[in-house]
């Protein structure tokens, strides 16, 4: 992962004396980080205080800690940068929580800087104390607690190393208030002192060459990306690779522009609402090469059921992944992304003299194809067709721009409609599927890429969860674009209810809509916090709404696109179920032919 | 289920047993025993943990343990490639005509009396999970007062040692 650290000033015969406030400013600028999100508290104070007079960092004051968590992870995901939120003790810190949890489901390099009351305070349940590392010890790769500021800077240096490196994921430093006030020498380490900490990224090359034998060997091979690639920059040797293969691809709902959309070998997302030919062809094939994906019960379904006549090459940085759900064949630990680069030659050596013929293969998938392609129906209430909204914003947008969602029914949506051509422009939340990750996300995104167009496509349930962060949007020139697709409810249960619980809609009902109540009005809402705010009612708006939206870069905007409730999200797997069942709509399931 | 005795060399940092020990509470695997106590290697102290646990899930485990950053290495010893011991301590109940067969029980377990009061004596001994639980089966029927023991300490045979290799930490 690159975290570009900046070479260490030439050492002195005296190290400059720093408070531990400043050795972690310092650390940070060592670290090369030069944008934080956060929010103050007491027991942080002194980091601000001293925050406030450099300019080397630039800190976004965000309203909510959670909100900084997503921005991070935002930031992180857009650019592979580790992304740093800061709070204050006790609910600043625990409101961070589910920000890392996040992080730690998706693997995202975040480092959470929290203040902690004072060291002789802790363990006598004082003013705002929580106990914070030991609360994230299970949703974190590490936490470390600093209660001398001369710990500071081996602590910061270890901290960014373990969360971007091996297998990316968030690391909290808790730092007591006595930390930050004392003085000490700033001495920043030549090494990291972690002997239990040796991520394995060169695979066995006895390991590689059978990989690439049993591939050349395949008939029905599968090439089955997982977010592991693009958090290894693993895009373009995945592209060399595929191509060499001639193998089908499926990117999961975390691989999403890992490979482009429009390639010809592209069948789509596999999973619970993938695509037909991506759901099909596990089912179908005899190889799959895993690459940096876990075997996730949304895409696998049923897990005995799943993929029943393939063998499995299961390429992943983290050990721990490999045959935990699906027994691996031939296991291979390692940086995805160099691991590419072995197979790609140890299999161009082989298929000059042995290579399999994919043409039946292909024929089949084509057939599949062309008999279930994505798509979707016009809604009868006379109300907008969400996927259609979501569609309009990805093809006016472009390739370049970056696309963050909330969870449920419109990140399906967005993951399905809009077509992803480059690695870090779909953010979301996968693993954890945390509603409100979307707004937060995208202005993160849009600070780590100002020039970029960076969309939020959210929900009104999502949007109502995290909505505050536009006010720091507005207030620091963060001119985000957030498309609310407002079906009036909790859409994605509301589907579940209507296909599994007799229709009965049990409080999924938000009354958003313009025929219901419509608290809140997000057109004010959108106005109260200083953006442009518009209401998309009729299909004809729909393109000019979207225009105007990425014309307008001095503020953020809003679009309230009112939308149909009774959309669902097609095709789908249901829960439990195995993936040859997959219901291309409702009540139709493709024809399951006998081979 | 089969016992498995897992050795693991870790960093002696504040909040380290808690990682350890939760990592299995989460994984819903139930520790039998546990000893924690310091090395010949300044800093690094040893976990001596006995799990209930098939084969494939106790991979699953180990793999989450490798995991945690102060995990420095783990090894699985065999019972047949090590040296397993417990420590008991046992309160019986005594009185003059049960005291001098006690004592001669505790000759046999090769037990040492440790505390002797009139209608009390603790007793002592050292060996596998057998012999300990022999000796309390003998003593059972006197009554027990009360039991202390350890948990299951365990070292390979032969001349390699668990930190071996792990002290050259190549810092990068």
């Amino acid at each position: 992962m690159s975290i570009a650290p900046r070479p260490a000033a030439p050492r002195s015969a005296e190290p400059p004396i720093l408070t531990g406030s400043g050795a972690v400013l310092r650390s940070l600028e060592l670290l090369g980080v030069e944008d934080v999100f956060g929010i103050p508290g007491g027991a942080i104070i002194p980091f601000y205080d001293e925050l406030m007079q450099q300019s080397a960092i630039r800190h976004i004051l965000v309203r909510h800690e959670q909100g900084g968590g997503h921005a991070a992870e935002g930031y992180a995901a857009a650019t592979g940068r580790v992304g740093v939120c800061i709070a204050t003790s006790g609910p600043g810190a625990t409101n961070l929580v589910t920000a890392i949890a996040d992080a730690y489901m998706d693997s995202v390099p975040m480092v959470a800087i929290t203040g902690q009351v004072f060291s002789h305070l802790i363990g006598t349940d004082a003013f705002q104390e929580a106990d914070i590392t030991g609360i994230v010890m299970p949703i974190t790769k590490h936490s470390f607690q600093v209660s001398r500021a001369e710990d500071v800077p081996a602590v910061m240096r270890a901290a960014f190393h373990i969360a971007s490196t091996g297998r990316p994921g968030p690391v909290l430093v808790d730092v007591t208030k006595d930390a930050q006030q004392q003085s000490a020498p700033f001495v920043w380490p030549d090494t990291i002192d972690l002997p239990g900490y040796r991520p394995v990224t060169k695979a066995h090359g006895k390991q590689v060459a059978a990989a690439a034998a049993m591939l050349a060997d395949a008939e029905r091979p599968l090439l089955y990306v997982g977010g592991g690639v693009i958090r290894a920059h693993a895009s373009a040797e995945l592209l060399e690779f595929a191509e060499s293969t001639g193998a089908p691809v499926v990117t999961t709902l975390m691989a999403r522009g890992a490979f482009p959309d429009s390639h010809p070998q592209h069948l789509g997302m596999p999973g619970m609402h993938g695509s037909v030919p991506a759901v099909l062809a596990f089912q179908e094939c005899d190889l799959i090469l895993a690459l940096g994906a876990r075997f996730d019960d949304r895409v696998t379904g049923k897990v005995n059921e799943f993929a029943p006549n393939a063998k499995v090459i299961h390429v992943d940085v983290d050990p721990a992944e490999i045959s935990k759900i699906r027994t691996a064949d031939i296991p291979i630990v390692g940086d995805v992304r160099d691991v590419l680069s072995d197979l790609s030659i140890a299999f161009q050596e082989l298929a000059s003299s042995r290579r399999t013929d994919l043409t039946d293969w292909w024929e089949r998938l084509q057939g599949l194809q062309e008999r279930f392609p994505l798509g979707f129906t016009e809604p009868s209430d006379g109300k907008l067709s969400p996927q259609f909204v979501i569609k309009r914003i990805g093809e006016l947008t472009g390739p370049e721009g970056i696309y963050a969602s909330g969870v449920g029914q419109h990140q399906m949506w967005a993951a399905q409609f809009i077509k992803y051509e480059r690695p870090n422009s779909w953010l979301n939340s996968g693993g954890a599927g945390t509603m409100g990750y979307g707004v937060p996300a995208a202005m993160g995104a849009k600070v780590a890429e100002p020039d970029r167009v960076v969309w939020a496509i959210d929900g009104d349930g999502c949007f109502q969860m995290t909505n505050q962060e536009l006010a720091t949007c507005t207030l620091n020139d963060i001119p985000i674009k957030v498309a609310v697709i407002n079906n009036s409810s909790l859409g994605m249960v509301r589907q579940w209810q209507s296909l599994f619980y007799e229709g009965r809609h049990s409080f999924t009902d938000l009354e958003t809509g313009d025929d219901a109540k419509m608290i809140p009005d997000f057109v004010k809402l959108g106005e109260a916090y200083g953006c442009l705010a518009i209401r998309v009612t009729k299909p004809e708006e729909i393109d000019p709404a979207i225009k105007l939206a990425l014309e307008t870069n001095d503020r953020p905007v809003v679009i309230d696109f009112i939308v149909s409730k009774d959309a669902m999200v097609w095709p789908m797997v249901p829960q439990g179920v195995s993936n040859s069942f997959v219901q291309y709509a409702k009540e139709h399931s493709p024809v399951w032919e006998e081979e | 289920m089969s016992t498995h005795v897992l050795s693991l060399l870790v960093e002696d940092k504040p909040g380290l047993l808690t990682r350890v020990a939760a990592l299995f509470a989460r994984r819903g695997f139930n520790i039998e025993s546990l000893a924690v106590g310091k090395t010949e290697v300044p800093g690094l102290s040893r976990i001596t943990v006995v799990v209930d646990v098939e084969d494939l899930p106790l991979e699953q485990v180990t793999k989450q343990l490798n995991k945690l950053i102060n995990v420095v290495k783990i090894v699985e010893l065999e019972p047949s490639q090590s040296v397993q011991r417990e420590h008991l301590l046992v309160k019986v109940r005594v009185d003059n005509s049960t005291r001098s067969q006690i004592l001669e029980a505790a000759t046999l377990f090769r037990a040492r009396v440790v505390d002797v009061t009139t209608d009390a004596l603790v007793v002592e001994v050292t060996g596998d999970s057998a012999k300990c639980q022999a000796l309390l089966k003998l003593l059972e029927p006197y009554g027990i007062k009360e039991i202390a023991q350890s948990g299951l300490l365990a070292i390979g045979r032969g001349g390699k040692s668990i930190s071996e290799r792990v002290l050259k930490s190549d810092a990068r």
